[in-house]
């Protein structure tokens, strides 16, 4: 069985489907009998949940308002 | 006066950058980060000089979220052709666990949730800041893959780097995101209960 630290290591190429068949296999064995990296997969999941919402962002209005302008002044 | 074929094309491209505007800034703001205006401006002139490349008007945001890429990309490029002092070390990240990291430490000892209670401890901008003390080369996948929602292969071609490239730097750019995240907790006292 792989070790805890390589369950870890593959975790986030595991949750992106990454990892070859055999690969995914022994993380699914290692996980069947391993409580604290099952912990480890649950934190991954929130954590890449918590990364894929930060990205919006306002746009201060003064950087709205010149990208408007220079979008307004593109073309002939 | 008829409305030419080229005046209504102008305004269908002013309409479609107008509407993405927000969405292409916030994504340049986490890859360039102070030079995220001066990248939109170059993504909006280079969409417009190929704009009749664009046949179908539904793939209008992806394509020019893809300029934008490519323009955040060539800024990196010619920055990382100048000279900058470099303090990050990612064997520092090597075999960093968040998760045992958050575990071991107990920042919130009256936590029932100890780990979220982490995460919800970061603002939007805190993250930004983690992502953009990350060396480039980590913090471009792990930005399209789990913030835009490229898939790896796509990132490879996007950066013209082969698919094992992105796949390792992903692998390494979370260690480091993991290990920024702890260190910047730590510096900016986000690591008291009840800071938000």
């Amino acid at each position: 069985m792989i070790s805890c630290s390589e369950a870890v290591d593959r975790l986030w190429a595991y949750l992106d489907a990454t990892v070859g068949h055999d690969e995914r296999q022994e993380m699914e064995e290692h996980l069947a009998l391993c409580l604290r990296c099952c912990g480890e997969l649950e934190f991954a999941v929130a954590l890449r949940r918590f990364l894929a919402d930060s990205e919006r962002e306002d746009v201060p209005p003064d950087v709205l308002a010149r990208l408007r302008g220079t979008l307004e002044e593109l073309g002939p | 006066m008829p409305v030419t074929e080229t005046s209504r094309q102008r305004e269908d491209f002013r309409a479609l950058v107008r509407d993405q505007l927000p969405r292409l800034y916030a994504l340049a703001r986490v890859l360039v980060g102070s030079e995220a205006e001066d990248a939109v401006q170059d993504c909006m002139v280079k969409a417009l000089e190929h704009y009749e490349q664009l046949h179908d008007p539904g793939a209008g945001a992806a394509w020019l979220k893809t300029i934008l890429v490519n323009c955040c990309h060539d800024r990196l490029r010619a920055r990382a052709r100048q000279p900058e002092p470099v303090d990050f070390d990612d064997r520092e990240a090597e075999g960093f666990s968040l998760y045992r990291k958050i575990a071991y430490e107990d920042p919130f000892p009256y936590s029932d949730s100890v780990h979220l209670d982490f995460l919800y401890g970061f603002s939007r901008d805190d993250v930004r800041a983690v992502l953009l003390a990350l060396p480039d080369i980590y913090r471009i996948p792990l930005v399209l893959v789990h913030m835009e929602g490229y898939l790896a292969k796509e990132t490879a071609t996007l950066l013209q780097v082969p698919l094992g490239t992105v796949l390792s730097r992903l692998q390494r750019g979370r260690k480091a995101f993991e290990k920024g995240m702890w260190d910047y907790a730590q510096t900016h006292g986000l690591l008291k209960e009840g800071v938000r």
